[in-house]
């Protein structure tokens, strides 16, 4: 069954695209063998392959010539791969490309690709740099719809948790493009509720991503830069602050490390060291994590807000 | 690939990418042709079958194709208008040019390198269907110095050994260690340096940011034949026996740690509340974490764990009294 299926969509599309005019529909089933006798069971198979044709980015076409009814066809210069031609070493990074996507999302796409190429006469092997293994994957069931409509331009709705939010909260948007930023993947667009640009994380929708227009129906504002949108998302740039610590010697490699002076304390075994942050609350956190440790002599906000987060632990 | 048999359109793409394979190549052995495209001899010559017996019926029968596989090498002599593959679907253009703009990023590869010509080449071809690409960005870390990524690139170009000063993060400890490098992974947006720690006599991972100080040693790195590399798509962690069996309740402010870290089990709790199951080998870590959640989270289990965590917070305490 599947056999003759192929057999006759491949038939079909030799037969059009070798046409030179549109091929009426009476013309294609007296042309292409494995079609039923019956002129309304050949119409609903035929419709079923037209789709399934354009679904594999065969360029089908519909016209007439002249007077005639309306007919199809596959021009070769829409169907065929331009040519392309890759020196040996740029063949091996097209291959390393192919192997990002491995177990993601577009995984299957990236061999597609690279089985038209090889086809076209690359040879796309391994012949990589020794060793070198960069991956991204697509853990977040939302990025697969939102790639298709930021890539068919259409808007969507989804539940939504924001940070420290206890329940989810419906959006709607337009997306204006995905962004993977230290391995989380986020999205970026017009928030059609509060007229304003929005970024979000992938990982904090909730449920299903539904489409809420056709095709087409988004435009992406022109200059949009959806890398730095999220750039600027994820780091909301206050002023950088200096802050005092005593750090136990032999201990806090975590902030020595970035620290701009470390000097010896007064008192024996412990150094005070001195550092820049600009993220209050997340300074607060790091520091507290380093526990007995780490004493916060300056400023007294950064004092009290560490205070408060071991007072949270007894709590 | 997919698994299972192909379905009528999956081959037909076979089909139609095989023939100017073929021809592009004008002869071709049919087992490394089997291989190029995953496919068993025995698949691929009932797919040559097939196409061998294409027919076109009107205005007079014909064969459009014409083949032939004779000792095991395939010829293809008329392929009518096959003969040229189908053009880049716009997944298809996306994701390779997704991935080289990504590879682009990473010092290692290089500037102006054959990664700029790809890409150029590739966005040619694909044409229109390439252009959704420009609205997905995979960005690397580079918080890694760039200098310790060439390094480490240096010393797997010529196999030489590593000398790293490494801050390990869980026990808040500057290590020392000489490593054999294997690969350098780009994985969720990070560096890391897999090697053969000769300290540990095991594999290990490094995050390139917290190399302290890296030099390349004038010794030939010595990796052992039994040396297994990670399985990069499996995750980079995995579980092993002797791991602790951690559980946290979250508050609303402290579900990102399910976001953040490789979980067992997640639960909803009520309020946005969270339970969450974490396997780890490092204790020490998970009593640094729950300093750093606070009132954000409580630890469950294990309960020595718990009363560890209370006299860390009793003990940082007491210094501000």
């Amino acid at each position: 069954m599947s056999r003759r299926k192929t057999e006759r969509l491949l038939s079909l599309v030799v037969c059009l695209l070798s046409a030179r005019r549109y091929l009426t529909a009476t013309q294609i089933r007296a042309a292409v063998p494995g079609y039923p006798d019956s002129f309304d069971a050949f119409k609903r198979m035929f419709e079923r392959d037209k789709d399934e044709l354009r679904e594999l980015g065969i360029p089908l076409e519909t016209g007439a010539s002249g007077e005639e009814e309306i007919g199809y066809r596959i021009s070769r210069q829409a169907y065929e791969l331009p040519d392309i031609r890759l020196e040996p070493d740029e063949a091996a990074v097209l291959g390393l490309a192919a192997r990002v996507w491995r177990r993601a999302e577009l995984a299957g796409a990236a061999e597609g690709a690279l089985l038209k190429l090889r086809a076209a006469g690359i040879d796309a092997e391994d012949l990589t740099q020794p060793g070198i293994e960069p991956r991204v994957q697509t853990p977040e069931p939302a990025f697969g719809p939102l790639w298709q409509a930021v890539r068919d331009r259409r808007p969507v709705t989804f539940g939504y948790r924001a940070a420290g939010r206890s329940a989810a909260q419906s959006r709607n948007l337009e997306p204006w493009g995905v962004v993977n930023r230290r391995g989380k993947w986020y999205v970026v667009g017009q928030d059609t509720d509060r007229q304003a640009e929005r970024v979000f994380r992938l990982s904090r929708i909730d449920g299903a991503v539904t489409f809420t227009g056709p095709p087409g129906s988004v435009t992406v504002p022109p200059g949009t830069d959806v890398r730095a949108a999220v750039r600027d998302w994820d780091s909301e740039a206050s002023a950088p602050r200096t802050c005092l610590l005593r750090v136990r010697s032999g201990a806090g490699y975590g902030l020595r490390r970035h620290a701009a002076a470390v000097e010896p304390d007064d008192e024996p075994g412990w150094d005070r060291v001195e550092l820049t942050y600009s993220d209050a609350s997340w300074w607060s956190e790091h520091v507290a994590s380093f526990g007995a440790d780490v004493v916060v002599l300056e400023p007294t906000d950064l004092r009290d807000a560490v205070i408060g987060r071991l007072k949270g632990v007894l709590a | 690939m997919t698994t299972g048999p192909a379905t009528a359109t999956e081959r037909l793409q076979r089909l139609l990418a095989l023939v100017p394979y073929v021809v592009s190549r004008n002869v071709v052995g049919m087992e490394d042709t089997a291989a190029a495209f995953g496919i068993t001899e025995r698949e691929l010559v009932d797919d040559l079958n097939l196409l061998w017996c294409v027919e076109l019926r009107s205005p007079d029968p014909y064969c459009p194709i014409d083949l032939s596989y004779e000792g095991g090498e395939i010829v293809v002599s008329e392929a009518e208008a096959i003969d040229r593959p189908l053009r880049l679907g716009v997944d298809e253009a996306c994701a390779l040019l997704i991935a080289l703009r990504m590879l682009a990023e990473l010092p290692t590869m290089g500037a102006g390198s054959a990664l700029s010509r790809t890409i150029a080449k590739l966005e040619q071809a694909a044409g229109a269907a390439a252009g959704p690409s420009a609205q997905v960005a995979v960005q690397v870390d580079h918080i890694a110095a760039e200098s310790t990524a060439a390094q480490v690139a240096d010393a797997l170009r010529r196999g030489r050994r590593l000398h790293l000063a490494y801050y390990v993060h869980g026990r808040d400890e500057a290590t020392e260690r000489d490593v054999d490098p294997m690969r350098l992974l780009v994985v969720e947006g990070r560096s890391y340096l897999e090697g053969w720690c000769r300290r540990a006599q095991d594999v290990r991972l490094f995050r390139l940011d917290r190399v302290l100080a890296i030099e390349v040693l004038d010794v030939a790195s010595d990796v052992p034949a039994s040396a297994e590399h990670v399985d990069v798509d499996r995750g980079l962690f995995r579980p092993s026996p002797q791991d602790v069996h951690v559980v946290f309740e979250l508050a609303a402010a402290g579900r990102w740690v399910a976001e953040y870290w490789p979980t067992e089990q997640v639960e909803e709790l009520p309020e946005g509340r969270l339970r969450v199951e974490l396997r780890t080998p490092d204790t020490q870590w998970v009593r640094r974490l729950a300093l750093r959640l606070g009132e954000d989270a409580k630890l469950v289990s294990p309960p020595e764990l718990a009363e560890q965590v209370i006299a860390d917070a009793t003990a940082a305490l007491s210094q501000y009294a």
